[in-house]
């Protein structure tokens, strides 16, 4: 857990380059051009800079907020009410076949 | 002792740390209403939640929590009443959320321990990392279509454990136990039907090996291993390679490697570096799950007796050796079996008989306990026959043969066979003088010295009873009149 927020603070004081943007873009399955890594390398930096200014609070000794109402989650009873309706779960699909979704084959 | 492994450069240790995959035993999905039953229509059972529609909010499922922490009771674990749903991010076509929901940090349950018993008779204690609450992923059809995958989303959203052992194994056999052991736990809690075919338990083996006492080497994961015996075959295949490339100067390589159940090999998924980058975060959509103690305290009371409870009681109360109850407790209707035919009768006559005889039978026809043709009160029913001397052993087993095929009473059958053991001293006398009378030699031989034919004139008179007499006063009597 310590390691784990020392970590972060790590991240926190880096600034972002070319490699983090395409790092990240990769993770997110997004296209960004060699231009626009360029250009989104500062503007990222400089809103990790912005959020970094929260590192300037001393938060020792405090643990996570996770809500600011004291209420526990609702829990629900296990009994079966819903699904049943494959065509609606299907409508959006792209491609379908016999009730099975039909994607590009993604296999290792 | 743990066993070694030989190499070119002496001796290896097998290092083993287990993830095992269970699916909770419940009605709905973890956080919607949708069902869980195996084998539905594709995507029959698959709520807006499952399908990760836009606004969806999940909800968890009591029933679920419960089953998690019965579990952890079950594995003697620490019971954390709190504890965080987070995201682990990542991208799949099963997987439409594009995140697991998952417990990182804070897990619902911690450290606990598993006895294994091992074929020494040696029992060995295997620590627990955590257990965590999880959905499932969807399930993906590669081979119906040259180019295209097929995705059925039923699978999406059912609870699943994951319990994470302490690299305490060391070696198959001490895996396949480990395995064993812990679906034997989950299916007496009734909280994971342990079906390794059914993909509702499944294992990840994290192997690797050192010279012993070294330094812990580096892991390889093996997935996809979704038998026990695969679990023993991928680790003597994975040992064996790791052992043989240290040794040719290479290193072991931490990654991912998919077990091949065809071609008995395990290979690299040659995943790109970046795909364990989960970039886990709590969950927005979920607070913190918080328990009270009472209702874990409550949970307690309902635990049915476990597995090695049971065994040792078996051990204590009806004198069976530990072989014996580790094979009676093995599954929780093969020891109410027990329990039901031995109540007031010959506790370790009856083991014998469900272990040797019935088991024995139902294993050739690959058959369970539940399918077994003589109920349990037909087979105490055999028992006391034996016990009060009514039949022979000998002639019982023909009774059992019987029993099994036609379903019928010990004693019905016993009564229309006529197979009542005679222990009339006056009719067994009577057999004895005739079988001394047709064989004069033999006799003279025996009282010369032969005392070996003693032997073949019990089963002279045994056959001329048709196995009737009863073997101990044809033993006396016999004995008596060779004088």
């Amino acid at each position: 857990m310590l390691e784990i927020q020392a970590e972060h603070r790590k991240t926190l004081n880096m600034t972002i380059d070319k490699e983090t943007v395409q790092k990240v873009a990769g993770l997110a399955r997004i296209k960004v051009t060699d231009a626009e890594q360029e250009k989104l390398a500062p503007q990222l930096s400089h809103i990790i800079g912005w959020i970094e200014q929260l590192s300037e609070v001393n938060t020792d000794n405090v643990e996570p907020l996770a809500n600011v109402v004291d209420i526990t989650p609702p829990l629900r009873k296990d009994e079966v009410t819903d699904g049943g309706y494959p065509a609606d779960v299907l409508a959006n699909a792209p491609e379908e076949l016999e009730g099975f979704f039909v994607v590009p084959k993604v296999i290792e | 002792m743990a066993k070694l492994t030989k190499g070119e450069t002496g001796e290896w240790e097998t290092v083993i740390g287990m993830e095992v995959h269970a699916q909770v035993i419940a009605k709905s999905k973890l956080f919607s209403g949708s069902a869980t039953t195996f084998g539905a229509e594709p995507n029959a059972q698959v709520s807006l939640v499952d399908a990760a529609m836009p606004g969806m909010l999940p909800v968890l499922n009591e029933h679920v929590v419960e089953q998690a922490v019965r579990t952890g009771l079950g594995i003697n674990a620490k019971i954390n009443l709190h504890s965080v749903f987070a995201r682990k991010n990542y991208f799949y076509a099963d997987l439409p959320q594009g995140y697991q929901i998952s417990q990182f940090e804070d897990p619902i349950v911690g450290t606990g321990t598993i006895e294994i018993d091992l074929p020494d008779g040696t029992i060995k204690e295997i620590g627990v990392t955590r257990l965590h609450l999880e959905q499932d992923a969807g399930k993906s059809l590669h081979d119906q279509h040259p180019t295209k995958s097929y995705v059925d989303l039923n699978r999406s959203g059912c609870a699943l454990m994951e319990i994470v052992s302490e690299p305490d194994i060391r070696g198959p056999e001490e895996a396949t136990a480990y395995l064993s052991k812990l679906r034997m736990i989950l299916r007496y809690l009734g909280t994971c039907d342990g079906n390794m075919d059914e993909g509702s338990m499944r294992a990840d083996v994290n192997i690797s090996v050192r010279k012993p006492g070294d330094e812990l080497g580096t892991r390889a994961e093996i997935k996809n291993v979704n038998s026990v015996k695969a679990v023993q075959q991928c680790i003597d295949y994975e040992v064996r390679r790791q052992i043989d490339l240290i040794e040719e100067g290479g290193t072991v390589k931490q990654e991912t490697r998919l077990w091949d159940p065809a071609k008995m090999e395990t290979r690299s998924m040659r995943s790109k570096e970046d795909a364990h980058d989960y970039r886990y975060f709590p969950d927005p959509d979920l607070l913190p799950l918080e328990i009270k103690h009472e209702w874990v305290e409550e949970i307690k009371q309902t635990l049915p007796e476990l597995p090695d409870q049971k065994k040792h009681r078996f051990m204590k109360s009806y004198d069976l050796s530990a072989y014996d109850s580790s094979v009676l407790i093995s599954e929780r209707a093969r020891a109410d079996f027990f329990e039901t035919a031995a109540k007031g009768r010959n506790a370790k006559l009856t083991a014998n008989w469900v272990i040797n005889e019935l088991l024995g039978g139902l294993n050739k026809e690959n058959k369970n306990i539940k399918d077994s043709p003589i109920k349990a009160e037909q087979l105490g029913g055999l028992i006391e026959l034996i016990s009060d001397n009514t039949i022979s052993g000998k002639i019982a087993k023909d009774v059992f043969a019987t029993m099994y095929e036609t379903g019928q009473d010990a004693a019905a059958i016993v009564e229309e066979k006529g197979l009542k053991q005679v222990t009339d001293t006056g009719a067994i006398e009577k057999i004895i003088d005739e079988v001394i009378a047709e064989n004069p030699d033999n006799v003279a031989a025996y009282q010369g010295g032969k005392d070996k034919l003693f032997g073949f004139f019990v089963g002279q008179v045994m056959k001329k009873s048709q196995g009737k007499a009863n073997p101990a006063a044809v033993n006396e009597l016999l004995k008596k009149k060779l004088k």
